[in-house]
């Protein structure tokens, strides 16, 4: 719009002969008609073209089963400071999930004063530094009302404008009524912010549905897949967080109590195990792997090593062997650990026949 | 003849305490054992890079949100609490990715609403909009 406009200032000041003065205004006529329509039929076309397949429409019926209205009323509420939507609604969810902390003090933890707002990014990684997993949600209004109604407010990004001139926004979804076609919200300087589910749905589809349950590493969001939770937890052994190990092997565990033969989680509680330095729960761990996924060499390989560590030699050489045998992508690291076994093998017979030979026993 | 096996035994077992102590110390059991991230699909090679690149990339990272006017004081741990990618996303978008910062101010609005209405010569708000009705 800013832009049509000093095209057309423009126009009025290159004509500054008095003799154009008809063409002139013959030009802004004729633009200011085009712009009406323009305007008129890009409201209809954003009106009509959006609202079509929105996901509200399946929800008229309500055929998931959700309660007709739910309401987290005892969600705490946090008024946001000016371009701070983002510490006020984490601090929502954060102090919803048990951690005692205020919006002021989350502000020097994401606010990004250049960009006068907070990135996705950084509530994700202050989330993990207050010990809480992030988990985002599968991008449909049916994840969204079904963690409400198991009691778990969702953190949430909008886009209140338009594509082409974003208000990004932060805000925590708290409740719904389908009757009344309406989402509740925390929002702003709103303690109860009612609007209409479409109107949400248009707004927060414009970031990609971008919504974060967060719960302590010993809970389960209710709509966690495996592959979402799991990724979310392998996210925080991929920081450099101090204390990180001991968090992913709850929350491996956790995940273990809803999907008790996920391979990756019981490889997790393992790999966690072995970085705390509890071998023998580490062992265990690789052990329940390898039963349950018999030809997953890296069970094997990493069986093998706990086990040389623990000096069980002999039986660390056999599932050595046996991922060498399997083989596959970290070949290079199977046979790494056979050999090492291998050669702690020798040496320690090497010194046991030194040992007897010096005190004269019989090799 | 019953005392040297006890000895022999002692060292042994002696023996492979340290083997065990320098084992779990050395690099080279860490580079032996899959860890899970490997396990999600992203192949070795990648994951290492990204590392190492990232070891670069913090570093830079902290310039970057320094002269975004991030607390120094701040800066580690934030930065500590991100993973490999997203250390790369931020050090390549610092300026683009969307940042939520909240309900437009009423005065905003109100302004863009009259330069709307301006335009379209319904209001005659601003001096400096030209009108469509005369």
């Amino acid at each position: 719009m800013r832009c049509t406009l000093r095209n057309y200032t423009k126009l009025h000041e290159t004509s500054q002969n008095p003799s154009s003065m008809s063409d002139r205004r013959l030009i802004h006529h004729r633009f200011c008609h085009h712009f009406r329509y323009f305007l008129f039929y890009s409201l209809l076309l954003v009106l009509s073209g959006c609202a079509s397949g929105l996901q509200t429409q399946q929800l008229r019926v309500n055929p998931a089963g959700f309660p007709d209205q739910k309401e987290l009323s005892h969600t705490p509420f946090f008024p946001q400071q000016q371009y701070q939507c983002g510490p006020a609604a984490l601090a929502t969810v954060l102090n919803h999930s048990g951690v005692k902390i205020d919006a002021q003090s989350l502000q020097s933890e994401i606010y990004l004063p250049s960009r006068r707002g907070s990135l996705q990014i950084e509530i994700l990684a202050s989330t993990r530094r207050h010990n809480r997993v992030p988990y985002k949600i599968e991008p449909t209004l049916f994840a969204l009302f079904s963690e409400i109604t198991a009691g778990n407010p969702v953190l949430v990004l909008q886009n209140l404008g338009f594509n082409w001139a974003p208000q990004w926004h932060y805000a925590v979804v708290i409740g719904f009524n389908i009757p009344q076609r309406t989402v509740i919200l925390r929002s702003g300087m709103e303690a109860r912010h009612m609007t209409a589910m479409d109107t949400f749905e248009l707004t927060w589809a414009r970031s990609n549905y971008w919504g974060l349950v967060i719960t302590a590493p010993d809970n389960l969001p209710a709509t966690a897949t495996a592959e979402r939770y799991l990724r979310s937890v392998v996210d925080i052994e991929n920081t450099t967080l101090k204390g990180r190990w001991q968090r992913v092997n709850t929350a491996y565990r956790s995940a273990l109590t809803r999907w008790p033969n996920n391979f990756v989680a019981q490889m997790g509680v393992g790999n966690s195990a072995y970085a705390l330095g509890d071998l023998p729960s580490a062992s265990r761990a690789f052990r329940r792997a390898m039963n349950a996924q018999p030809e997953a060499a890296v069970a094997h390989n990493n069986l093998a090593q706990v086990l040389m560590e623990l000096g069980q030699l002999n039986e660390a050489e056999k599932y050595a062997r046996h991922a060498v045998d399997l083989g596959g992508a970290h070949m290079e690291s199977y046979n790494e650990t056979l050999n090492a076994i291998q050669q702690a093998q020798q040496y320690v017979l090497r010194k046991t026949e030194k040992g007897l030979k010096s005190n004269g026993g019989i090799p | 003849m019953k005392s040297p096996t006890i000895l022999t035994q002692t060292i042994s077992k002696l023996l492979l305490l340290i083997i065990v102590s320098m084992s779990a110390f050395a690099p080279m059991s860490q580079a032996a054992l899959i860890g899970t991230p490997q396990l999600m699909n992203d192949s070795q090679a990648q994951q290492d890079r990204a590392y190492l690149i990232t070891l670069l990339q913090r570093d830079e990272l902290a310039t970057q949100l320094t002269q975004a006017g991030v607390d120094m004081s701040q800066l580690q741990s934030r930065i500590a609490t991100l993973t490999h990618e997203e250390v790369n996303t931020l050090t390549e978008q610092l300026d683009e990715l969307p940042a939520g910062s909240g309900i437009l101010g009423t005065a905003l609005i109100v302004f863009l609403v009259l330069l709307a209405t301006d335009i379209l010569g319904y209001t005659e708000v601003f001096p400096f909009v030209k009108k469509t009705l005369k």
